[in-house]
């Protein structure tokens, strides 16, 4: 049965560094969070402590040159495309050695380099724009897929159902990906929307299949995925899944999230991925030591990262009239 | 050379870009098997087949999206916004995604789009599919805006607009879609930021746009016959803004007058104004004057829209009592 000891050792390599992801994850957002108490992120910053399985599992399942449509909640997505944790720090320090050499933000990261086209922070503007990815790979006869991301507050924005309906007539090779961490900003979903699965339950209405997977388990996100961009890759057009899951802190920066009862974040924090996931790679015999070894890695990783942010330039005017135009240039006259 | 509708000419224009490179692509609502509403895009369907002449549902947010994401990775294409109205309903994807995309991304992506619409009044339709935008996408940091005259200009503006690395806001002037002219054979290809001197006078200069300029040109055939001569410039694009030309030929005659469909306050004359105030003050010989629709929504009724919107009269009686002042 060597193919299959093949196989099971593939996914276990494949699992570890599905938890590797996460590890890194949770260690970048938590410095971003500490890097915000001491006033060098400026502006806004929204986290994915709680809600890094879904990235993890989900950039797992994805090719190199597929396409990541992230949100502003998106350091999580852009990083579990393998982009180095430097840019992205020094991105939400605003400084030159940033992603975009601080003209984004965090809520605009994008690698193009990694597939990752871009972060858009107005809630449901990028599923539209996905699949116009998916549009041109389905035209140039790649095997391209777009991935887009979005919260459970996305579904019920005009352009969530516009892109769905399009994306289902088209046949489009996209994958929609909604996370729902149950709070839209400071209001209860279930509060504001008219069905219980916000993205789950408004399948039908594109003839796609409801797809809810627990977004806590990186193991079923990936399947998930696994399978939905096969699909896309086989021409048999979109998927919608609706990944349950829950932030660990507030919707931004501002926001201690202190209107979650205190009970569902007891029981979510009992849910938390990483340990939960850790356990599960000790039961199919990974040893603690490497275990250990990789998460005082990714613990370097930070430390360096957060080294190499600090200590980046601020960004000067020479980038101020940059790149409005593809000439490089901001002329809007002669 | 052929007689060409301005109608026909967008098709004409379109078909030699898809000719040309096959990532041009078409989208919008009742563009391909209609032909267009305004009939714009008829033949196209025949010629590229319905992989490049697509149909979409009435989206107009997935419209200029899938523009957007066709654009960065790959494809030319152009989408329709039936009326300009109706950017109210997509403007986000405009203004924010598409405008500032490449600036936010430190240049990592590009967006080689063109947006074109129906626009402006002349067709009794009332307020909400007949208002002149021009000013809406000028104002926009990222979007270059061009607004053809005439059938020609629609081919080799379109031309320029397609092959442009920018996104591109393309205004049709509904009212001059049956308008037509004689148009040379062959490839017509134009460039972005050029306005065209259509008439030499010493007396004032005119700036005029879109549907403005054949009345504009009217105008200062009447004045003629008063012994008023002036210079005609059709601005074509508003950006990028061809100052040089325009700050040029109102040092040379004293005076400036813009004839401008878009409602009244900050209208496009109102930043060429600014312009020439900075930096030509001392040339001009009278006030700057501008002749535009009045800051109202367009009314519906033939008799109240032809109040509204700058006609030759008004043109040419406005023009020949600030010159007499």
């Amino acid at each position: 049965m060597t193919s299959t000891q093949t196989a099971g050792s593939t996914d276990l390599a494949r699992q570890v560094a599905m938890y590797r992801t996460q590890v890194a994850l949770r260690a970048f957002e938590t410095r971003a969070y500490d890097l915000f108490l001491e006033n060098l992120v400026k502006g806004t910053s929204h986290l994915s402590l709680g809600q890094e399985a879904i990235a993890a599992g989900v950039a797992a399942a994805m090719a190199p040159d597929d396409w990541t449509f992230a949100t502003y909640r998106g350091h999580a997505h852009t990083l579990a495309r393998g982009v180095p944790m430097t840019p992205v720090l020094a991105e939400l320090l605003g400084r030159r050695n940033g992603l975009m050499r601080g003209k984004g933000g965090s809520m605009h990261l994008t690698s193009v380099t990694h597939g990752v086209m871009g972060s858009y922070a107005v809630i449901g503007s990028h599923l539209p724009i996905a699949c116009g990815a998916a549009w041109s790979a389905q035209y140039r006869g790649t095997d391209q897929v777009a991935v887009c991301f979005f919260g459970d507050g996305t579904t019920n924005i005009g352009a969530f159902h516009e892109a769905l309906n399009f994306a289902a007539i088209w046949h489009l090779p996209v994958v929609f990906v909604c996370e729902n961490n149950l709070w839209m900003e400071y209001t209860r979903t279930s509060e504001v929307t008219a069905v219980a699965h916000p993205a789950a339950d408004r399948a039908s209405a594109y003839g796609l299949e409801p797809i809810l997977v627990d977004g806590n388990d990186a193991d079923a996100v990936y399947e998930v995925a696994r399978t939905a961009l096969a699909r896309a890759r086989a021409g048999q057009g979109p998927s919608l899944i609706e990944a349950e899951t829950y932030r660990h802190g507030g919707h931004s920066r501002a926001d201690p999230g202190t209107y979650r009862p205190d009970d569902e974040v007891e029981a979510w924090l009992a849910r938390d991925p990483l340990p939960m996931y850790r356990a599960r790679l000790a039961a199919s015999g990974v040893g603690e030591d490497e275990l250990a070894a990789l998460e005082a890695q990714v613990a370097d990783e930070v430390e360096e990262a957060t080294r190499e942010a600090r200590a980046g330039e601020q960004p000067g005017e020479d980038l101020l009239f940059a790149d409005v135009w593809a000439d490089g240039g901001s002329a809007w006259r002669n | 050379m052929a007689q060409l509708t301005f109608r026909e000419a967008i098709a004409r224009g379109i078909a030699q870009e898809m000719r040309r490179d096959p990532t041009v692509v078409m989208l919008g609502e009742d563009v391909a098997a209609a032909g267009g509403v305004f009939k714009g895009t008829v033949g196209l369907l025949d010629e590229f087949g319905p992989r490049r002449v697509r149909d979409t549902p009435i989206s107009e947010q997935a419209i200029l999206g899938a523009a957007m994401g066709a654009a960065m990775t790959g494809l030319r294409p152009i989408a329709e916004i039936m009326f300009s109205d109706f950017f109210a309903v997509c403007w986000d994807i405009v203004v924010n995604e598409i405008a500032k995309s490449r600036y936010m991304t430190d240049g990592q992506v590009s967006f080689p789009l063109v947006i074109r619409s129906g626009n402006g009044g002349g067709l009794r339709f009332g307020a909400q599919h007949s208002q002149s935008v021009e000013n809406w996408a000028m104002m926009i940091p990222g979007l270059k805006v061009v607004v053809p005259a005439s059938a020609r200009d629609v081919i080799g503006l379109m031309a320029a607009a397609v092959r442009d690395p920018d996104p591109v806001v393309f205004l049709e002037a509904k009212a001059l879609y049956p308008t037509k002219m004689d148009v040379p054979d062959g490839e017509i290809v134009d460039a972005l930021g050029v306005a065209r001197v259509l008439r030499n006078g010493d007396d004032a200069t005119v700036l005029a746009l879109g549907s403005m300029v054949p009345r504009t040109l009217a105008a200062a055939e009447r004045l003629a016959g008063e012994g008023i001569s002036v210079t005609v410039i059709d601005v074509r694009s508003l950006i990028p803004l061809d100052t040089a030309t325009i700050l040029r030929e109102v040092a040379r005659t004293g005076r400036l007058f813009t004839v401008e469909e878009n409602p009244r306050v900050l209208g496009w004359g109102a930043e060429i104004a600014a312009v020439v105030s900075e930096e030509i003050f001392y040339d001009l010989d009278g006030p700057i004057v501008r002749i535009t629709t009045p800051h109202i929504p367009l009314p519906a009724a033939d008799a109240l829209e032809d109040l509204a919107i700058p006609s030759v009269e008004r043109i040419a009686t406005t023009i020949a009592k600030a010159l007499s002042d």
